[in-house]
């Protein structure tokens, strides 16, 4: 149960919670953990760097300034995809019907929840390839910086990710479950600045969902 | 050929192929590279997978469709759709023709997306979608459907309904469950099962997901429920990825010897699927080929479904919940009327917290569209709550179309014994499955005997089997007639339930309240009669869950019957309850919906569980707001309209606490969830207005009426929806359109609803044009409309690019632009934005 990140996607910046707030959040956490079904599915591709930012992952072309950084000396990659699953979306929806306050929540611990899932699959993969001598690099997600979306088909394509976890797109690339992750891992000989990771890997730093910042996150009110 | 396939299988055990596409990536298929387009571009290649199946000893192959259609080749691609499926089933059909034997099942996969409500594709479009490809592959020469690999129920639905309805080909069905038994849309093996047979499938089962080990405990369940023929099409076993490659945990013997203990357990037709190859259904066949073929015995048991879990209807009588119905109710017509869909779930959700386990829904009312409404009621209710519903309409179109788009297999209410009734209902039964309530009443009416009633009976059974529905799928209603006016009518009704029990081997139905018509303090003798009706075999009782007297007679005859080991639920329910609780002033069990409304969802008031009696510590209603007590809030205004103007009230209690949790929202030290436990506390209290101003003739004023939209491409809304919750709350009349809304769809409303503001929400950069779109139009056809645009990507500048009038970067800005608008209040400094500019 991350009580902490979940305030923090709900806007609060370190301030204390009242008590009510709280016994929200666990009880909301408790009704997540038995709607959640954790599925991922990862592949690993080869990288081709040609020219200006223009990369070949073996499944998808993609330019990208910021992707390129990330994957500067790498010579694969992991595709990675992670979901919570549909019944999560089922039951923020149920309750935004019912009772906002507590799919605000919902929706606040499921980030968090998701997050906290993919850096503990992240981290299995690491120890992996460290055994084999080789380093990953922050994951990547489409969406960050200018990663399009548009590499989201032949991504999950790649994974199969709808036979096996599940992870859909709608027409305008949207996942569904909404509660679901892709990214790109980069795979490395030589070993890398340790510590960032989703987020913070990011170059837009002036992202309103920016996590260093402190902002208000998704399931903030920031939407209208 | 067609029946031949169903021939074999009642005579042996039939074998259907293994995978495909590990096979073609062996021979050069790259990743991402459409699978489907081989069957035109290397013909050979596939041609030779088959041969080489079918000389494994395989029965059935299956085309390589999986992926074949619209959604993937679109029209004006490269390639042709119906030239894929032809080719298909053409490179198949060749196989079997110089083999001399075998049999070509047509592949359909899932669409590739998640069907509304969790995505974006209409179940009309899904049943299109596979429309077009049974019409070319069963032309094209395929023997039999096979509709594969579906981790959700309802898209299985789209397909079946598809493939029944534009061929006359078998239908197999084979769906992917995980290792606890469940679909990735919740479903388990119970209600899939009955939804399968429901439509009729002619053999069912599970391929993919899982390895032959994983599936024995899948297919226990299977064999337990299932009366049709049982597939089972594992993978080779578990995957993992070795430098690259997928390897799975068990070779080619373990996997046959495996697919020996399921064969022996009961399945009727194996292969395989992702990872297994010729030689594993060559070992598969050796093994399994002379086993005796015991076919699944047909259940016979009464079960609905919903998305989630089966119903049974058995010894243990079910509570259908009856309160999704206007008759007699006015603040029901009044939501039915204004489109008030959350006043129905609510009383949908109400009835589930005291024990329904299916609900009723009708919607009939003079006036009212009533297939469209029965359709968005049932959609609405199935995107909330997972019970079974029962569709209960007599105008045939809205029973036609809810059955159609329903998420399960229903109960249906209702077909009589009159021709006519027959003729019209039965014919849907068979079609989409279902169970239905018959009245034992025909053209010569209601019999006054049991006999009369049994003769009915008898007569709709008969009739039923002409159409194919079995016994099993139909609750006979013994009807019964108020014993104010009939001092028999009690008698001839449980006489009537025993004998259809005894006599026919049926199930019962009935609405219980119907004996106490015209006599004071109904429910003590509709509990009463509750109780004999059970004890006489009632199987389901249509009533009001949310009455004390009736949950009484429920849990007492559940515990005296022996249908409550040691008497646990009883205790559950009333354990640690002081005799009498419950009873309030007004007499026994007035705790209807209406009145229940907002006092609902035991235990959602966080911090707050235990229920507090009015009496004690009763706190200002406006602290009860600030503090976001929803119950608390509830019982302050009730005791503050005993001295007090509704109006007053509002505004001197309820409008100043929403302002003051809204200005701590702005200065941050309100956060999210206290601002909504407010607004919610605050909603609360209104309903207790509401009512109230209703009994007394009045009405209370709206501010305006405000539009939102999450606009088209975007199914993200919760933001949408906060801001909803909170306008509502200051007065105003809020039509929300939903989520991935067209922007002429957005534009009709406004016009037609002259609206002065709407307001839109975008999630990703994305849908931003979508919403630029839909302001242009506006602009165009509605001048005159204001529109407030928020939503994670937009800023004060990018909302003035695309035109809107205004950016609210939170929820309490569209509420202070909205007063601003209607009410002409100052806008907070702060907020003085591309409005003013």
């Amino acid at each position: 149960m991350n009580v902490k990140e979940t305030l923090r996607y709900l806007g609060y910046k370190g301030e204390q919670a009242d008590e009510q707030t709280l016994m929200l959040v666990e009880e909301c956490w408790r009704e997540l953990e038995g709607a959640a079904v954790k599925r991922c599915c990862f592949r690993e591709y080869p990288l081709i760097f040609s020219d200006a930012g223009a990369m070949d992952l073996g499944c998808f072309h993609a330019t990208s300034q910021a992707l390129s950084k990330n994957l500067m000396g790498c010579r694969a990659v992991v595709l990675f995809a992670a979901t919570l699953g549909v019944l999560v979306d089922s039951l923020i929806r149920r309750y935004s019907r019912l009772e906002m306050s507590r799919a605000v929540v919902l929706q606040a611990a499921a980030a968090a929840m998701l997050e906290d899932y993919c850096d503990q699959v992240n981290e299995e993969l690491r120890r992996d390839y460290e055994k084999k001598g080789l380093y990953l690099r922050p994951r990547f997600s489409p969406g960050y910086g200018d990663f399009s979306l548009e590499c989201q088909p032949a991504l999950l394509g790649a994974l199969e990710a709808g036979k096996r976890v599940g992870i859909t797109l709608t027409d305008g690339f949207l996942m569904a479950p909404s509660k679901s992750v892709t990214a790109v891992i980069g795979v490395s000989p030589i070993e890398g600045i340790r510590g960032g990771k989703g987020c913070e890997s990011c170059g837009k730093a002036d992202c309103v969902y920016r996590r260093d910042k402190g902002n208000l996150q998704e399931g903030s009110g920031k939407r209208v | 050929m067609n029946g031949t396939i169903m021939d074999e299988i009642r005579s042996r055990k039939v074998f259907f192929d293994g995978g495909m596409g590990s096979l073609l990536q062996a021979r050069g298929l790259k990743a991402g590279e459409l699978p489907e387009t081989w069957n035109l571009l290397r013909p050979e290649v596939l041609r030779q997978i088959h041969r080489d199946y079918l000389e494994a000893g395989c029965d059935i192959l299956t085309t390589n469709t999986f992926g074949a259609n619209g959604l993937k080749y679109p029209p004006g691609g490269p390639f042709s759709l119906e030239e894929i499926i032809e080719a298909g089933v053409a490179n198949a059909r060749e196989a079997v023709k110089a083999a001399g034997r075998g049999f070509v099942a047509l592949d359909l996969g899932p669409t590739g997306k998640l069907l509304k409500p969790l995505g974006d594709l209409d179940f009309d479009h899904a049943c299109a979608i596979y429309k077009e490809v049974v019409v070319t592959g069963s032309r094209a020469g395929a023997d039999l459907v096979l509709v594969e690999t579906m981790s959700d129920g309802y898209e299985a639905k789209a397909a079946v309904l598809a493939a029944k309805e534009n061929c006359d080909l078998p239908v197999f069905a084979t769906m992917i469950f995980d290792q606890k038994g469940k679909l990735l849309t919740g479903g388990d093996v119970e209600a899939t099962v009955a939804l399968l047979e429901g439509l009729g499938v002619d053999a069912l089962g599970i391929n993919c997901g899982l390895g032959p080990v994983q599936m024995k405990e899948i297919l226990r369940e299977l064999l337990k429920y299932a009366s049709v023929p049982v597939i089972v099409n594992p993978n080779a076993g578990l995957p993992r990825s070795e430098n690259g490659r997928t390897v799975y945990d068990i070779d080619e013997d373990e996997f046959a010897a495996v697919m020996e203990d399921i064969g022996d357990m009961g399945a009727n037709v194996l292969g395989g699927c992702c990872g297994t190859t010729p030689d594993h259904i060559r070992k598969l066949v050796e093994r399994c080929r002379h086993k005796e073929q015991v076919l699944p015995e047909r259940k016979r048991r009464t079960v609905v479904s919903s998305y989630t879990h089966a119903v049974v209807i058995d010894r243990d009588p079910v509570i259908i919940g009856e309160r999704i119905n206007p008759t007699g109710k006015s603040r029901f017509k009044q939501a039915l009327k204004d489109h008030d869909l959350e006043y129905i779930l609510q009383e949908g959700v109400t009835q589930e917290d005291h024990g329904a386990r299916v609900l009723d829904v009708n919607v009939g009312l003079p006036g009212i569209n009533e297939p469209e409404m029965m359709e968005e009621v049932i959609k609405e209710l199935q995107s909330v709550i997972d019970l079974p519903l029962q569709i209960d309409t007599s105008d045939m179109k809205a029973m036609e179309r809810a059955m159609r788009i329903y998420n399960g297999k229903p109960l249906i209410n209702s077909v009589n014994g009159k021709e006519e009734s027959m003729r019209a209902v039965f014919p849907l039964v068979k079609h989409y499955g279902g169970v239905v309530v018959a009245l034992a009443l025909d053209e010569g009416g209601i019999p006054d005997t049991a006999q009369g009633r049994l003769d009915i009976a008898r007569k709709i059974y008969a009739t039923a089997a002409e159409y194919g529905i079995q016994k099993e799928d139909i609750l006979i209603d013994g009807l019964c007639l108020t014993v104010s006016s009939d001092s028999k009518g009690a008698l001839t009704t449980l006489e009537t339930l025993r004998r259809v029990r005894d006599e026919l081997g049926g199930k019962t139905i009935l609405g219980v309240s119907n004996i106490s018509f015209g006599l004071p303090q109904r429910e003590i003798i509709n509990a009463a009669f509750f109780t004999m009706a059970m004890a006489n075999g009632l199987n389901a009782a249509i009533i009001n869950p949310n009455s004390q007297a009736m949950t009484r007679s429920y849990y007492s005859f559940r515990a005296l019957w022996d249908l409550d080991s040691q008497c646990q639920d009883y205790i559950g329910m009333y354990g640690g309850q002081p005799f009498g609780a419950g009873d309030s002033g007004a007499g026994y069990g007035h705790l209807s919906g209406e009145n229940g409304q907002g006092q609902t969802r035991k235990g959602t008031e966080p911090g707050n569980k235990n229920s507090i009696s009015a009496a004690q510590e009763l706190m200002g209603l406006g602290d009860c707001i600030r503090r976001g007590l929803k119950e608390r809030a509830h019982q302050a205004v009730k005791v503050l309209l005993e001295e007090r103007e509704a109006l007053d009230i509002i505004n001197q209690e309820m409008i100043p606490a929403l302002d003051d949790v809204g200005k701590g929202f702005e200065r941050g030290t309100v956060f999210l969830p206290q601002l909504l436990m407010s607004a919610e506390a605050a909603k609360a209290a209104f309903e207790v207005i509401k009512a109230y101003m209703a009994q007394n003739g009045q009405s209370q004023e709206k501010k305006g009426t405000i539009i939102l939209a999450t606009v088209k491409g975007d199914i993200h809304d919760i933001g949408k929806n906060i801001v909803k919750v909170l306008l509502e709350n200051y007065s105003y009349q809020v039509v929300d359109l939903g989520k991935d809304v067209p922007p002429e769809k957005i534009v009709k409303e406004a016009v037609e609803r002259k609206v002065p503001l709407v307001g839109l929400s975008a999630l990703m950069t994305t849908t931003v044009p979508s919403m630029e779109e839909t302001i242009v139009r506006l602009r165009k056809q509605a001048p005159w409309v204001k529109v407030m645009v928020g939503g994670a990507v937009l800023t004060e500048e990018y909302a003035r690019t695309i035109g809107a009038d205004r950016y609210c970067r939170d929820a309490m800005a569209s509420v202070n632009y909205a007063e601003s608008l209607f009410m002409e209040r100052e806008l907070p400094e702060n907020e003085k934005g591309a409005g003013e500019r």
